[in-house]
């Protein structure tokens, strides 16, 4: 995929190979990409998403041999999967909590993207697939979501779906097509399993297209400037895949933390009551991974315009490599805009704060009442998307940058990388 | 490209087991234990869970057979025969020899001995299930199903005869029916599995 | 430079997480009710259940709460399984289980005549599940001044504040006084409760000789449904340890490797 092939096939056979199909090739040029020198620990996290899709990919196809996605049915055949079946008290958590690991990374993926410039020329296309990978794994997760069939679930997916419901003229013929009925029922939760089956093998094509799109334009480091010459890089294997594995290895000790000793930090305990149609409970939140955008939704008192924030909040990523005018990539030359990172990530969490608490509640005490959680989260809603307008065009138009080093040896050699 | 070469070599530069091979055999095992052990659940959670497991037996009460009759009750999901066999049954099952079976078996080794130690001849329990390729054997008195060449059941999937003790005797069927697991818990009632 | 950089990631990192963390709690807290944190057996990675505690909180669950609350998840037979109140080595299959049969056989269950098709009541077996108690939720709230008595199986699960809750609850009544069927419950949410006060002094009389007080049966109750809701505590609390100490070494044995890897490579 990139330069040009190092495989010589030794033996007849993987010559009589290589000239019909050429999958050892593949495999070898593919394990030898070179790799950027100086790539850190938050470079790994690509080999842990791809752990994490297989993982999820794996456990999920096992569960849908024990789960059962009927209205009547779909909880208890939950509990029965955690009671009976061999492992199940197993594997359904890894699944659960799997969920959140993937997303924890993903966050932390994009948000190395982010810092480092990924997104900049000539990585604007790789930058919008995994946006698009993002987009169909938070798809996922949703649906994923409603078919424990418990409390949360179903409110979380009459809320989400409702929101199909404020586009204006075509909205209720809409929604009532997507739910296959006037609301959430025994057809919605049957296609909802349908749909949450495919869209991980959907995924994976995106994957294979991202993955294929940075072995095309190589990958960025930490310093943001190309390699030049041989001694830039490294080949893949060994060196990033030992790298790699040793930061999964540390990342499944996270998991197993979760999986074992925590398998309901992460979740709610409203989703341990069956669905009720008649009674929506008194605090209903997302899981952790949507509460930021949660927050923008609420943050807005029109219901279409918040809406339009909500998913205006993800579009903008979308843009991002056009928004950004600077013309070097890595934050870590850019001292000023750094800065308007790091705020823009402590707003993300603290969007996530308001996500999880009543709109109403009071968030900061200031004197007699203070700042409630809905005044926060606007603060925090405007800062967010200004910083990929005005911000972000502007400061790369107005930034003094600091020097770029020569070349990644030069700044290997030096320390600064 | 020389550090690739290193890794190649496996680092034995001077021909003897260096502390870079132990590290990487040691990393190579464990990752081989990990993988072999995370396979065992994924691999082990189709075998029949704790609550299809539980419902795997069940008990029958004998009593509520006639003589002439058959009953067939559903056991893991097949059929059990329990067949109330006449007296003229009973003596064609003992007149077969024994060593000319496709599958030897003599009628007494066909069943449960109740508890007074006694095995009842009259009452056969049998898995319904032709051993050929899993239809349901026919043949029950006074109906009109065939009963094949040998007076006790056929199967009319690929034509295998079963006498009167459900014995293989003609066709492709490898086995006689398999007599199920059941212990007798009163002078009438049996528990199969 | 790297590692002012690193270092202002893991500030980052480590306030998000103590925010996160701290809404968490707060969320967890919220409502405003007394619910005092009690020292059960059963936290903490190395915890278990308390099988005598269990046993006597089948029993208070089978003479007190059962007239009302379901709990159906649970099957008789699960009281067998390895880790239940009523495990018995010498029976591994808990569908054999002489405890266990017996007590099934206290319950009644439906099923269908195989002669004449009626429903008839029968005794249960073990692989029988625990009988609901109402026909339906309408059913369950008519008869309950309009409350239905919710599902005990899965109880401490799904309140926050989980066991220490429900103890709360079950001893947070202060009289037996009550307006039009609401009780007044220090832990319940809004303080008002249908519940009428379930347990007193002395309601069941233990085998083992322990004084049956509110908070004895209160705490024992508890912990049985705790059991109920996660059975699989133990083991996975076990396998979860190994699991820990193989990936401990693993990482450490990769880290080696890696450094071995780029032993002579600058970076």
């Amino acid at each position: 995929m990139s330069g040009h092939s190092t495989y010589e096939p030794k033996y007849a056979a993987e010559r009589w190979l290589d000239k019909r199909l050429p999958i050892v090739r593949f495999g070898v040029d593919f394990m030898g990409f070179p790799s950027p020198r100086n790539l850190n620990y938050w470079y790994a996290f690509g080999g842990i998403l791809t752990l994490c899709l297989m993982a999820q990919i794996i456990t999920g196809i096992i569960l849908a041999m024990h789960y059962t996605p009927d209205v009547d049915l779909a909880f208890d055949s939950i509990q029965r999967i955690k009671r009976d079946v061999p492992f199940g008290w197993l594997l359904q958590p890894m699944h659960a909590v799997g969920a959140s690991m993937f997303f924890l990374a993903v966050y932390i993926h994009m948000f190395r993207g982010m810092f480092y410039g990924s997104y900049k020329n000539p990585r604007e296309l790789l930058w919008i697939i995994g946006c698009l990978i993002y987009l169909a794994m938070m798809a996922t997760g949703f649906l994923g979501y409603t078919l424990p069939w418990g409390q949360m679930s179903f409110w979380g997916a009459t809320v989400i779906t409702g929101f199909f419901g404020a586009i204006p003229v075509v909205g209720e013929s809409l929604q009532q097509w997507l739910l296959g009925g006037y609301s959430i029922g025994n057809p919605t939760l049957q296609r909802f399993f349908s749909l949450h089956y495919l869209l991980p093998f959907i995924i994976c094509a995106l994957v294979g297209l991202h993955v294929w799109a940075v072995h095309h334009v190589g990958q960025n480091n930490p310093i943001g400037i190309e390699p030049k010459s041989k001694s830039d890089t490294l080949p893949f294997h060994p060196f990033y895949t030992m790298k790699d594995a040793f930061a999964i290895a540390v990342f499944l000790l996270i998991f197993a933390l979760f999986v074992f000793y925590l398998p309901d930090a992460l979740g709610h305990a409203d989703n341990y009551q069956r669905a009720n149609p008649l009674v929506t409970p008194p605090h209903i939140v997302p899981e952790w991974y949507f509460l930021p955008f949660y927050a923008i939704l609420r943050a807005v008192p029109d219901k279409l315009m918040g809406i339009m924030l909500m998913f205006g909040a993800i579009g903008v990523l979308f843009v991002l490599p056009w928004l950004d005018t600077a013309k070097v990539r890595s934050m870590r030359f850019r001292p000023i805009t750094r800065w308007f990172f790091i705020i823009f990530l402590v707003m993300g969490f603290i969007l996530g704060w308001c996500g999880a608490n009543s709109p109403d509640d009071i968030a900061i005490p200031i004197g007699e009442h203070g700042m409630s959680f809905k005044w926060l989260s606007r603060i925090a809603t405007l800062y967010y998307f200004a910083y990929f307008f005005p911000i972000l065009p502007i400061m790369g138009w107005i930034e003094k940058t600091k020097p770029l080093p020569e070349s990644i040896t030069k700044a290997v050699l030096s320390g600064d990388a | 490209m020389s550090d690739t070469d290193k890794f190649d070599e496996h680092g034995s530069e001077n021909g003897e087991p260096s502390r870079r091979d132990f590290i990487y055999i040691a990393t190579a095992a464990t990752a081989a234990v990990g993988a072999g052990a995370f396979a065992w659940p994924l691999v082990t959670q189709m075998s029949a869970a704790a609550d299809t497991r539980a419902a795997g037996s069940i008990e029958i009460d004998l009593a509520k057979v006639s003589e002439g009759q058959q009953i067939k009750v559903l056991w893991r999901g097949k059929p059990v025969f329990v067949r109330y066999r006449t007296q003229e049954e009973i003596d064609a099952a003992d007149a077969v020899d024994v060593a000319n079976l496709r599958d030897p078996q003599s009628d007494d080794d066909r069943f449960v001995p109740n508890l007074s130690g006694v095995i009842d001849k009259r009452l056969l329990v049998m898995v319904g299930v032709c051993t050929h390729f899993g239809c349901i054997p026919v043949g029950e008195q006074g109906k009109i199903d065939p009963m094949g060449a040998f007076g006790g059941w056929y199967c009319p999937c690929h034509g295998s005869h079963y006498d009167t003790s459900g014995r293989i005797r003609q066709g492709p069927a490898p086995t006689n029916l398999p007599i199920p697991e059941y212990t007798y818990i009163s002078d009438t009632v049996i528990k199969v599995g | 430079m790297l590692k002012s950089i690193s270092k202002t990631f893991a500030a980052i990192a480590v306030i998000s997480t103590s925010l996160f963390a701290g809404s968490m709690v707060a969320q967890a807290a919220g409502g405003g009710e007394h619910i005092e944190v009690q020292d059960w057996g059963f936290k903490g990675p190395f915890g278990t259940y308390d099988r005598d505690a269990m046993a006597r909180g089948y029993q208070v669950y089978k003479e007190v709460c059962s007239s009302c609350h379901a709990l159906e998840h649970l099957s008789f037979r699960h009281l067998g399984d390895k880790g239940g109140p009523f495990y018995d080595a010498e029976y591994p299959n808990p569908n054999d289980n002489p405890v266990v049969k017996a007590f099934a056989k206290d319950w009644t269950v439906e099923r269908i005549d195989q002669e004449s098709g009626d429903v008839i009541d029968d005794t249960a077996i073990p692989a029988d599940k625990f009988p609901d108690v109402f026909p339906n939720a309408i059913a369950a709230a008519a008869s309950n001044g309009g409350a239905v008595p919710p599902d005990l199986s899965i109880i401490i699960q799904a309140r926050t504040g989980g066991a220490d809750y429900l103890y709360a609850l079950l001893t947070g009544y202060e009289s037996d006084e009550n307006h039009d069927g609401v009780y007044h419950n220090s832990a319940f949410p809004g303080g008002a409760i249908k519940m009428a006060p379930p347990l007193s002094d002395d309601l069941v009389e233990y085998a083992d000789g322990t004084k049956a007080t509110t908070e004895q049966m209160a705490h024992d109750v508890v912990e049985f449904l705790a059991w109920s809701g996660d059975p699989k505590m133990e083991v996975r609390k076990k396998v979860g340890f190994a699991t820990f100490l193989f990936l401990f070494i693993f990482a450490l044995l990769l880290f080696m490797t890696y450094k071995e890897v780029w032993k002579d490579v600058e970076h």
